[in-house]
């Protein structure tokens, strides 16, 4: 085994882990609270008015930016579910447990804002258009894992049964997806088409960049933060821990 | 190996026969749900002849959700589930022969329901046939998909809600292309397509799902 690999997996240890995760949850919120100001100044102040949507697109900083995240936390979750069946690691279903939370809150974030850019642009709350109803079943299966996740006392098989169910998710969403904008484009004719911008703004792409950064690096920071706290629980009969909380108390 | 799978189909036909009780729950459930509709809708026949394709359909998925506990929840507490895991087997072949069997149990009589439930809602005779074929498609896939949910949820504290939440989600294209076929065949653009498509979400669930299903039993067997 090269030294490298050794590294590695040098961190797939929870006590080892723990401070790591700390500091980088630390650095990665610093890097959130500054982005987050950047991108919202850009998304409010610098980026231009829409000449069809006028002021209410501005949304879409916040709107994009959450629909990505929610669904690249998804694919990560399952990476993370992959790896701890293989290589039977208890610190990747902590990763994914830790991340579900902040993935479901960044596609319910999506629903939401997108509803209130739907009220001014289409003059409706809620369409079944096809992105909309494959984030809201992405929605549902972010619910299922935890549901299920945290109904299984046991956290041995906790975590495997919440990895089986995590990559039968991510092979059922391509289908999912495409079934669901077959369905729409058979039901709805001529109504309303959403991200229709034949070539947008540099300083929007830009500002919403910014915002994707931010996302990210407040996802890490906040993963980071609850994978420590999951750590804790889980671990709370070894000895490292009860030194931890010995020396800190 | 055909042997094994003959077996297991034949001895929980076996056992669901001298529980015939059982079988009658789901389909008297999937009458009562469809005809629930109407009281709610209204009794206008275009109203309920535009509704009853997606009706017919999501009454049959319910019914076959709330079945999917019985496929493996006996075997689990007597310990039978355990011992089949010790065979030498493949454990996803005795799932494809579980499924079957609770397919044959449970999901059948609701195709042979269905037609008569599209009486109701005054479905034209393509109409009608397209609902067989499109169920007879349908709800093998959907047994095939739920018992990963199943096995899953095996003996755990609210087993039945949690999963429904686990499954409905997966359940979303066999409705979408159900419904589909029945409803473009009744309006003349023809079902073949939502038919071909259900026919491949059948097969890449048959060769997908009991491997999934065998994993997931032998984390709750553990």
């Amino acid at each position: 085994m090269s030294p490298r690999s050794v590294h590695w997996f040098k961190f797939s240890s929870p006590s080892t882990f723990y401070p790591v995760a700390g500091k980088i949850s630390t650095v990665s919120a610093v890097i959130a609270v500054v982005l987050i100001a950047v991108g919202l100044y850009m998304s409010f102040f610098v980026a231009p008015t829409d000449y069809k949507q006028g002021e209410g697109y501005r949304i879409i900083f916040v709107h994009v930016p959450a629909s990505w995240m929610s669904m690249f936390i998804y694919v990560v979750m399952a990476g993370w579910a992959a790896i701890g069946l293989v290589f039977n690691t208890r610190l990747s279903a902590m990763m994914a447990q830790a991340l579900a939370p902040t993935g479901a809150m960044f596609a319910f974030l999506s629903l939401w804002t997108g509803s209130f850019w739907g009220k001014p642009m289409w003059g409706t709350w809620w369409v079944w258009d096809a992105r909309i109803t494959a984030e809201l079943i992405l929605l549902f299966l972010y619910l299922g894992y935890m549901a299920l996740r945290s109904s299984i006392d046991d956290p041995r098989r906790g975590d495997r049964a919440s990895a089986i169910l995590l990559l039968v998710g991510v092979v059922n969403i391509p289908i999912i997806y495409y079934s669901v904008q077959w369905w729409n484009t058979l039901h709805q004719g001529a109504t309303i088409k959403m991200g229709e911008q034949s070539s947008m703004d540099e300083t929007m792409l830009i500002t919403m960049l910014v915002m994707t950064f931010a996302f990210w690096a407040y996802a890490i920071a906040v993963t980071m933060a609850r994978v420590r706290t999951v750590i804790l629980e889980r671990e709370r009969t070894t000895t490292w821990v009860r030194e931890l909380a010995m020396g800190e108390r | 190996m055909l042997e094994a799978l003959i077996w297991i189909i034949r001895r929980d036909l076996t056992i669901a026969m001298r529980r015939r009780a059982d079988i009658f729950t789901t389909l008297i459930f999937f009458v009562i749900v469809v005809s629930l509709f109407p009281l709610g809708i209204g009794p206008e026949l275009d109203t309920l002849r535009l509704i009853a394709p997606g009706v017919v359909w999501v009454g049959a998925l319910l019914a076959s959700m709330l079945a999917l506990e019985q496929i493996f929840s006996a075997d689990h507490r007597d310990g039978t589930l355990e011992q089949m895991l010790l065979t030498p087997q493949p454990v996803s072949l005795l799932v494809v022969g579980k499924v079957l069997a609770h397919w044959l149990v449970t999901g059948l009589p609701l195709v042979v329901m269905a037609p008569l439930l599209g009486l109701q809602y005054d479905l034209s005779w393509p109409g009608l046939q397209a609902l067989v074929l499109s169920l007879l498609l349908g709800t093998p896939a959907l047994s095939l998909i739920g018992a990963i949910g199943a096995a899953l949820t095996l003996g755990l504290r609210s087993g039945g809600v949690l999963l429904a939440l686990l499954v409905l989600p997966l359940y979303i294209p066999v409705l979408i292309f159900g419904a589909g076929a029945v409803e473009a065949t009744v309006s003349g653009l023809g079902g073949q397509s939502h038919l071909a498509m259900l026919a491949a979400i059948l097969v890449g669930s048959l060769v997908l799902a009991p491997v999934a299903t065998a994993a997931a039993l032998r984390v709750a067997e553990d």
